[in-house]
């Protein structure tokens, strides 16, 4: 059963990642989509493990649909890797670093801001 | 988008996160570094890298690449096992980890990429 919710939670999750790729930023020259994406999911995934699965008392199939399940498959880090090469096959080194850069430390940032906020919630 | 996009990318979606769960299962806990999601990772940018090397026919990109491969690896389970890491205090997995995941991950991309444009 859990393995089912997962796989159901992760179509929504691709489904939703698909829709925002066609749908905002399109055409640019940076992709801004996946890293809008990942960067929320960092959040996400932070604020939901340390806080709202603590208070929001859930049977464990469903916190890991909505962990695993949905915010893991609206991630993606293939993605990611292939956009890398592509900035890299199109010359545009400083953007392909930069790409990695912002994914490497904005990520743990955003993580981390979703450690605080529950920590922040939790205290008032 | 039509409707069959978006069942390609489910249908995609949905056995990649089942793929992705078992395997973390089976590999996180047993090494230092979480093993499982390195896996998965390493695993799916090569894969995605071939698909795109390939330029395959862009209903099988959306079931194979974007549904299976997008879900199949994660960015949030890494930045969160990542944190984990820097808070412990635990230095040398979490350069270990970073180093593994984005130098090796990017140059298997790279590899697959190359293999796939071999099969256009």
């Amino acid at each position: 059963m859990v393995y089912f919710l997962v796989g159901i939670a992760g179509a929504l999750g691709a489904i939703l990642r698909y829709w925002i790729g066609i749908s905002l930023f399109k055409g640019a020259s940076f992709p801004f989509s996946t890293l809008t994406i990942n960067l929320i999911g960092s959040f996400l995934l932070a604020w939901f493990t340390t806080n709202l699965f603590k208070r929001v008392s859930l049977p464990p199939m469903i916190t890991t649909a909505i962990g695993t399940g949905f915010v893991g498959s609206f991630t993606t880090f293939s993605t990611l890797s292939v956009e890398t090469v592509q900035l890299f096959h199109d010359e545009k080194i400083v953007l392909a670093v930069l790409y990695v850069a912002i994914s490497v430390i904005g990520g743990l940032i955003m993580s981390r801001l979703g450690f605080k906020c529950s920590e922040a919630v939790q205290k008032s | 988008m039509t409707i069959v996009h978006l069942i390609m990318v489910g249908l995609g979606g949905f056995f990649g996160a089942i793929a992705r769960f078992l395997i973390s299962k089976q590999l996180n806990a047993k090494a230092a570094i979480p093993l499982g999601t390195l896996t998965v990772n390493l695993a799916g940018a090569f894969l995605l890298g071939m698909i795109s090397g390939a330029k395959a026919d862009p209903t099988l990109a959306l079931l194979f690449g974007t549904g299976f491969m997008g879900a199949f690896t994660t960015f949030s389970t890494l930045k969160l096992e990542m944190l984990e890491f820097l808070l412990k205090k635990q230095k040398w997995q979490f350069y270990l980890y970073t180093f593994l995941t984005y130098i090796i991950g990017i140059f298997l991309a790279y590899l697959g990429y190359l293999l796939g444009s071999q099969f256009q």
